[in-house]
C-alpha cells in the first residue's frame, strides 16, 4: 500500500456567492475514501462557510452547511479555523456550528472537530503538509 | 525547502496577496502570475507590504505575464525577480509543496 500523506484543503471563500465552497466539500468527501491524513483550513471569507443558521430556501441553492457536521463520519476530524479571520468579520466561535466527531480510540466520546488557531499557527499547519489543495 | 506560493489575482481586486504574505514562512517563495503580477510593481499601495513582510520570503514574478500586460520589468518592487516558464518549473521542483492562493 502507498504511504499515508498529509492533505490540507484550504477554504478562503464564502459559500453560495461562488461554487468554490461546495466544490471543496465534494472533493473532501471523495478524498475521504482514500485513507489519507486529511485536514481542512478555514481562513479569510472561508470562515463564513461554517456559520450557524444558514437558510438557502429563497435563493434556490442547496444548503450544504449541515454536511460539515457529517465529516466526522468520514474520519475528517481536523477543521482548523483562523481566529483573526473570525475577529475581522465580527464573529466568534459561538457563531459557528457545533461540529463533533466520535473518537473511536476513546470509547467513542464526542469531541469538537473545530480547532481555533492563530494566523501564525495556521501558517505552521500549512507548512506541515505534503499536499495543499486550495478552493 | 519550504513552500512555493502562487498568487494569480490582482491585489487591488482582493486581499489574497496580503493573506498569502501573512501566512508565508521563512524560506518560502511567492510567485506572482496572471493578474497577480500587478502586485509586483513598485510605488503601489501594496508594494510596502510586499517588500517589508518580515519573513525571509523570496519574491518572483512570471515575466510572460508582465510582458502580456505591458508592465516594464524595471518597475518591479525591490527584491522581485522575474522568471520564465522554465524558472517556474524549477521553483516548483525546488520546494516541498506548492500552495495556490486562488
Amino acid at each position: 500500500m502507498s504511504e499515508v500523506k498529509k492533505f490540507l484543503y484550504v477554504n478562503r471563500k464564502a459559500p453560495y456567492g461562488t461554487i468554490y465552497a461546495q466544490e471543496s466539500l465534494e472533493v473532501v468527501l471523495i478524498g475521504a475514501a482514500f485513507d489519507q491524513d486529511v485536514s481542512l483550513a478555514f481562513l479569510d471569507d472561508g470562515v463564513f462557510q461554517l456559520t450557524k443558521g444558514q437558510d438557502t430556501k429563497e435563493i434556490g441553492l442547496k444548503n450544504f452547511s449541515a454536511t460539515y457536521r457529517a465529516l466526522g463520519d468520514y474520519e475528517v476530524t481536523k477543521l482548523y479555523v483562523e481566529k483573526e479571520s473570525l475577529t475581522e468579520r465580527g464573529l466568534t466561535l459561538d457563531d459557528l456550528q457545533n461540529i463533533e466527531y466520535e473518537d473511536e480510540d476513546d470509547d467513542y466520546a464526542e469531541k469538537p472537530s473545530i480547532r481555533l488557531v492563530s494566523r501564525a499557527e495556521m501558517a505552521d499547519v500549512m507548512a506541515d503538509q505534503d499536499v495543499v489543495l486550495s478552493f | 525547502m519550504g513552500t512555493l506560493h502562487t498568487v494569480n489575482k490582482s491585489p487591488f481586486q482582493n486581499q489574497t496577496l496580503l493573506s498569502c504574505l501573512a501566512h508565508a514562512k521563512d524560506g518560502d517563495a511567492i510567485l506572482m502570475i496572471e493578474d497577480g503580477v500587478y502586485g509586483a510593481a513598485s510605488g503601489t499601495s501594496v508594494s510596502e507590504a510586499l517588500t517589508s513582510n518580515g519573513a525571509d520570503v523570496a519574491l518572483y514574478v512570471l515575466g510572460a505575464d508582465l510582458a502580456a500586460r505591458g508592465i516594464d520589468a524595471g518597475r518591479m518592487a525591490d527584491g522581485v525577480t522575474s522568471v520564465d516558464y522554465e524558472g517556474f518549473v524549477d521553483l516548483a521542483a525546488d520546494h516541498d509543496r506548492v500552495q495556490n492562493w486562488l
